[in-house]
């Protein structure tokens, strides 16, 4: 599958996170505070909770509904109730877009 | 009792189980009402983003002082031990430990607390200990009442079941009954034995961590009592007592304050519905109990937003009020509100409190309340 545009640089501000909808999925996008871009699957493993609502902190990203945490960079759950890992995917910038893979 | 159906047609009235294994959590997943979409005010994201952010100060400074005040009513209580002097630091110590616990373990649960996750962890621990909640499965539990606020057979964490019995309820305000039986949790956990409910929204990889913590508690209270016993032993007489006024105690006679303000949470407000708004209270209520609650009177905005810490409920009340219910303007007049209406209920069980909004609100998400048995009388 070829890199989709998913959003300008500049649409995510520095440690926070957007909502991009593709197909009939929901991914999140995230600004770090290292200044890279990461993506992961949209919505909570736990329940369903659009993760884009959630407060990211330092390469966290904390759900709406529960409270539960992930690392944003491996997808990997950090604390209950989330038990599963997020699905993450390649992103790249070029000319100012946020570009992402998600074959 | 006739079969229960989802199309809004009841034809003879129900009687409520509450059971998260029962009937009425099959109808409730049926009918849409398990893990809903819930109404939300809106709130800008920057401004949430805003007050969802965490800071240690204030948890520090307020975990500082509950620390403290611990050391000071026992030393009190010890120091003026024979005296009646010893009677209010007693019972202070009671509500800083068997009350102010319950907002510690429920705030640091939500690990909205402190920013440093540690800090959230240790004081959790110290929380569900004193409050006699096994520290696992109440975790849990609590996600699952956030998911589904009081859906019947949904939400393990419902005070008030219909047909409520009055004289039960008011026993909880001296903890007997309730530390009783969280006891017996514990207890039984630590053999390792989980009830139903409980295995129904516990994930089978935190069982054993759930023994575990059950049996550390267990050890504790063991100690206490063996302590007791030795002092007893030792001809200490009454003063033997003061261990389990210090370890245990305090859950059953400070616990009042606890029951007081968590009884108004939902007491009285409407079953089955997925807006906070029909289902929740918010009530004003004095610098003091604020902070043995930790702002939890902000009850509406904490169930809408649950990331946002207590100390930035105050603020996230002052910005969306225009979207709320009007919040009960002092704890006697949140009481007032709440037993007129689970008195009206023992004769009216379908009857629920739902105030006027304010203009500047949106309507209540009421549609799935149609889907709702009527209840009968006990």
């Amino acid at each position: 599958m070829p890199w989709i545009d998913a959003c300008a640089t500049d649409d995510i501000d520095e440690e926070d996170v957007i909502r991009f909808d593709h197909g009939a999925k929901s991914y999140a996008i995230y600004h770090g505070v290292d200044g890279e871009f990461y993506c992961t699957d949209g919505i909570c493993t736990h329940e369903h909770a659009h993760l884009s609502e959630g407060l990211v902190l330092d390469f966290e990203i904390e759900c709406p509904k529960h409270n539960g945490l992930f690392d944003y960079r491996t997808g990997k759950a950090k604390r209950a109730p989330v038990c599963v890992d997020l699905v993450t995917y390649p992103t790249k910038v070029e000319t100012g877009r946020v570009l992402v893979d998600l074959s | 009792m006739d079969a229960l159906t989802i199309d809004g047609e009841m034809s003879r009235a129900v009687n409520r189980n509450y059971s998260l294994t029962g009937p009425e959590s099959k109808r409730a997943v049926e009918a849409g009402l398990a893990a809903a979409k819930w109404y939300h005010s809106d709130v800008p994201r920057k401004t949430m983003k805003r007050l969802m952010k965490r800071r240690d100060g204030p948890a520090a400074r307020d975990t500082a002082i509950w620390v403290v005040l611990h050391i000071l009513f026992a030393a009190g209580g010890i120091y003026f031990w024979g005296s009646w002097l010893a009677v209010p630091f007693w019972l202070a110590y009671g509500v800083i430990y068997g009350s102010a616990c319950d907002s510690r373990w429920h705030e640091c649960g939500h690990g909205t607390a402190f920013r440093t996750r540690w800090l959230n962890d240790v004081v959790y621990h110290i929380a569900s200990f004193q409050v006699m909640r096994n520290p696992v499965n109440w975790r849990w539990s609590h996600a699952r009442h956030h998911t589904d606020t009081i859906i019947v057979g949904r939400d393990p964490e419902i005070a008030w079941m219909h047909p409520l019995k009055m004289s039960l309820m008011s026993l909880k305000y001296i903890g007997i009954m309730d530390a009783w039986e969280s006891l017996k949790v514990i207890f039984r956990n630590a053999l390792g034995r989980l009830s139903s409910d409980e295995l129904d929204y516990i994930p089978e990889t935190e069982i054993p961590v759930a023994v575990f913590w059950a049996r550390v508690h267990v050890a504790i209270y063991l100690a206490t009592l063996l302590a007791t016993i030795w002092m007893l032993i030792g001809g200490y007489g009454w003063k033997s007592a003061i261990p389990i006024l210090l370890i245990g105690g305090p859950r059953i006679y400070g616990c009042w304050h606890m029951v007081m303000t968590g009884l108004l949470q939902h007491g009285g407000l409407a079953e089955d519905v997925i807006d906070h708004r029909l289902n929740s209270r918010t009530f004003y209520l004095n610098p003091v109990g604020r902070f043995i609650y930790l702002n939890m009177n902000y009850h509406i905005e904490h169930h809408m937003f649950p990331m946002v810490p207590y100390y930035a409920l105050p603020e996230l009340h002052a910005i969306i009020k225009g979207d709320l219910p009007p919040a009960n303007t002092c704890l006697y007049d949140a009481y007032r509100e709440m037993f007129a209406a689970v008195l009206r209920q023992k004769n009216d069980p379908n009857y629920y409190v739902k105030k006027v909004l304010p203009e500047t609100a949106k309507p209540y998400r009421e549609s799935l309340h149609d889907i709702v048995p009527d209840r009968v009388l006990a």
